[in-house]
């Protein structure tokens, strides 16, 4: 029989490569990268995929950035009137002067009087141009407050201002007084949803972790809150403040006003997340070392679902910063000399304003952007919140 | 199911004991009351009032009284049906509200089926064209009227219907109508001048509305069963209808209740930029000239609405889903 087998020719293949029993589980270079990767990579691997929510991102990077460097960005200064160009229209920018290029350039306004209404209507005065100038000195100004400068990304003449989008009541170029109002806008919704999160993980972290009549108190409480309409409990929060209040102390008013109404969504998901989590094990090993029931919920509970967290309240931004708008615009939030998008709306309360001078209508454009951004970008930070889902 | 109803009842009675708590501390906040303000303002105004007459009001509605028994006086009169007296305008809270509570619930009513008619079928059609042109072009547009201010919309909407169709700007009803007793004139009349606050209002609420009968839609369209009906024959239009479609209405019952706080709240501020005759312009008055009974019995009402649609939407779903009725609630 032996010498029989020994003749026969391999009729199967054989691998001549030592035999290695874990082959099947070796990874290729790729795969070991997703797997060794930590929780922050893999979100953000996730989030990068979300081609609209990282577009929407960099917006509002760049709003932020806008909003940061307002004076040197803005054409004029905050306050700069002009009463020489009262609720002057928007003027476009031309590169072609009769078939000629000669660099961005805007028409002179022409005043004429309406002589049947007695309005003052602008007209482009197409024979003379004003060109604009970039990177040029123009309003004094103290960047942040501190470092005196004069130097703007564009201005025009002294004499011939430019105003792109247009004049205020009293001359105030509003370009200008966009990019300044962006610094509250932007910024009321961010302090805003800290407070709204200190206040949710906080009521919501207690109600979870203890239950018993603390959860009960704590769900009624919520549901009392939930139950009145948001407006009409702001404008009351905001009826509260008292008139002679300086403008830093409103504003900080109105962002706890914000704050103190939205925290129940938050204290409700910190909630279910705790009743789910506090029976695991590792609560039990916590609590049986000593750790104080502050560190359990802090250290060891809310950083599970700290992202889940952040995404959601990067979705209630919008709404604060829709809040203030509304409150502002109602006079009972934010005032002059303050700017703020809601501010600036407030000019644009009747409907003359939309017949006559509409471009005053324009500071909602950055309200609308700015919103749409926050909610795509929250919900590719939802989305990545949940790396393996 | 009746116990659960029962039950669900005496639910409601802390959550309005606190919402009345909470309101009242509200309205107590600022410093200072309504008489302060107005005796100084005829004194100011070089007038005579008659201190006596303050004292009585005062006296009358329990203002001289510790704050415990303040609330107490308030919050038993409301049971009875006295939501105390409006100073400002002289006359009890019930009649200067009355008319006003049921133009709300009229603009809000509305409101609500409108936001339902547009916002089912397209997130139907999201669900079932996910990650379509379509799906992504109605999503957006459903999130641009989200994110446009509401007081703007009407502002702009008001000109164009007056611009296109010569509606009388602002108001209800045609101004010969105002304080006139209900007719069917004055109905049809308060019909052409409602669809702008109820287009208005419903957009914010539209957006919210799609994403969810999406998601809970796609959710159910990807369980087996449908796969199941769809290999056995089921025309489409049925496989979708008579399940799935009906499966992710429940969230939509539940949800009655708390798209009830959020339309009132959006008509507050559409109802002063278009004047309405609804509740959201005289409470902002009343909140700025501390007539705090009038503001104060408003946010009670209002609160009470909701906590009435809360009540009948989990109800229904007692109805609907047997399980929730034998836990005892659901919670939102």
């Amino acid at each position: 029989m032996s010498n029989v087998t020994s003749e026969l020719p391999e009729d199967h293949y054989v691998n001549e490569a030592p035999f290695d029993p874990k082959a099947i589980e070796k990874l290729t270079p790729e795969q070991e990268a997703v797997y060794l990767a930590s929780q922050t990579r893999l979100m953000w691997w996730k989030f990068k995929k979300h081609k609209l929510a990282v577009f929407c991102g960099i917006f509002l990077l760049l709003m932020y950035l806008m909003a940061a460097f307002a004076e040197f960005l803005a054409p004029y200064n905050l306050e700069a009137k002009n009463s020489k160009y009262i609720y002057a229209p928007p003027q476009s920018v031309h590169l072609f002067h009769e078939g000629e290029f000669v660099g961005p350039f805007v028409y002179d306004y022409k005043k004429e009087l309406d002589l049947k209404t007695f309005q003052r209507v602008y007209v482009e005065d197409t024979s003379k141009i004003i060109p604009l100038r970039f990177f040029c000195s123009g309003d004094q100004y103290h960047f942040w407050g501190m470092i005196p400068a004069d130097n703007h990304l564009m201005c025009a003449d002294i004499n011939n201002p430019v105003f792109l989008l247009g004049s205020d009541r009293l001359g105030r170029d509003l370009l200008s007084r966009i990019i300044y109002g962006a610094r509250i806008s932007l910024t009321i919704g961010l302090i805003g949803i800290m407070i709204s999160f200190v206040l949710g993980i906080v009521i919501g972290g207690l109600a979870g972790y203890y239950g018993g009549w603390v959860d009960l108190v704590v769900q009624r409480l919520i549901e009392v809150i939930q139950s009145l309409p948001t407006l009409p409990l702001w404008l009351v929060l905001a009826a509260i403040m008292p008139a002679n209040w300086s403008p830093i102390l409103i504003y900080f008013g109105i962002t706890v006003i914000l704050g103190l109404i939205d925290w129940t969504g938050l204290a409700r998901a910190v909630r279910s997340k705790l009743l789910a989590l506090r029976e695991e094990d590792y609560v039990l090993a916590a609590r049986l070392m000593g750790a104080s029931p502050a560190r359990i919920i802090g250290l060891h509970l809310v950083p599970g679902f700290m992202s889940h967290l952040i995404a959601s309240a990067t979705i209630t931004i919008p709404t604060m910063i829709l809040g203030e708008t509304a409150l502002s615009f109602l006079g009972l939030g934010l005032r002059s000399p303050t700017v703020s998008w809601g501010v600036l709306l407030n000019e644009a309360q009747n409907i003359n304003v939309v017949a006559i001078t509409p471009w005053l209508i324009l500071p909602v454009v950055p309200v609308i952007l700015v919103i749409l951004a926050f909610n795509f970008f929250g919900d590719g930070l939802r989305d990545a919140a949940d790396p393996y889902g | 199911m009746l116990g659960y109803i029962l039950k669900r009842f005496l639910y409601m009675i802390p959550t309005l004991v606190l919402t009345s708590m909470l309101v009242f501390f509200l309205i107590e906040l600022p410093p200072g009351d309504y008489f302060e303000s107005y005796v100084n303002e005829l004194i100011a105004a070089g007038e005579t009032i008659d201190p006596k007459q303050i004292e009585f009001l005062r006296a009358e509605y329990g203002f001289d009284r510790p704050v415990w028994e303040h609330y107490w006086i308030w919050a038993t009169g409301m049971l009875v049906g006295d939501f105390g007296y409006s100073f400002e305008y002289e006359l009890p809270v019930r009649e200067v509200i009355g008319d006003r509570l049921i133009f709300t619930i009229i603009v809000t009513f509305f409101t609500i089926i409108f936001t339902w008619l547009i916002a089912f079928p397209i997130g139907i059609y999201s669900a079932t064209h996910q990650y379509s042109w379509g799906d992504y072009g109605l999503t957006f547009l459903g999130l641009l009227g989200l994110a446009t201010p509401n007081f703007l919309l009407a502002l702009i909407m008001m000109y164009l219907a007056n611009q296109w169709f010569g509606t009388a700007i602002g108001g209800l009803m045609d101004p010969e109508f105002v304080d006139k007793p209900f007719s069917f004139a004055k109905f049809m009349s308060v019909m052409e001048h409602l669809w702008i606050p109820v287009i208005v209002i419903g957009t914010s609420g539209t957006a919210a509305m799609i994403r969810r009968v999406r998601a809970n839609l796609l959710d159910e369209l990807r369980k087996p069963y449908v796969t199941t009906a769809r290999a056995k024959g089921v025309p489409e239009f049925k496989g979708l209808m008579k399940y799935p479609f009906r499966m992710s209405l429940n969230f939509f019952i539940a949800d009655i209740g708390s798209v009830l706080p959020q339309v009132i709240s959006g008509a507050e501020i559409v109802a002063i930029v278009l004047s309405l005759e609804t509740t959201g312009p005289l409470l902002i008055q009343a909140l700025q000239s501390q007539d705090m009974y009038l503001a104060g019995s408003f946010l009670m009402l209002l609160a009470f609405l909701t906590v009435i649609g809360v009540l009948i939407s989990d109800i229904a779903l007692g109805f609907l889903d047997p399980r929730i009725r034998l836990q005892g609630g659901v919670s939102r």
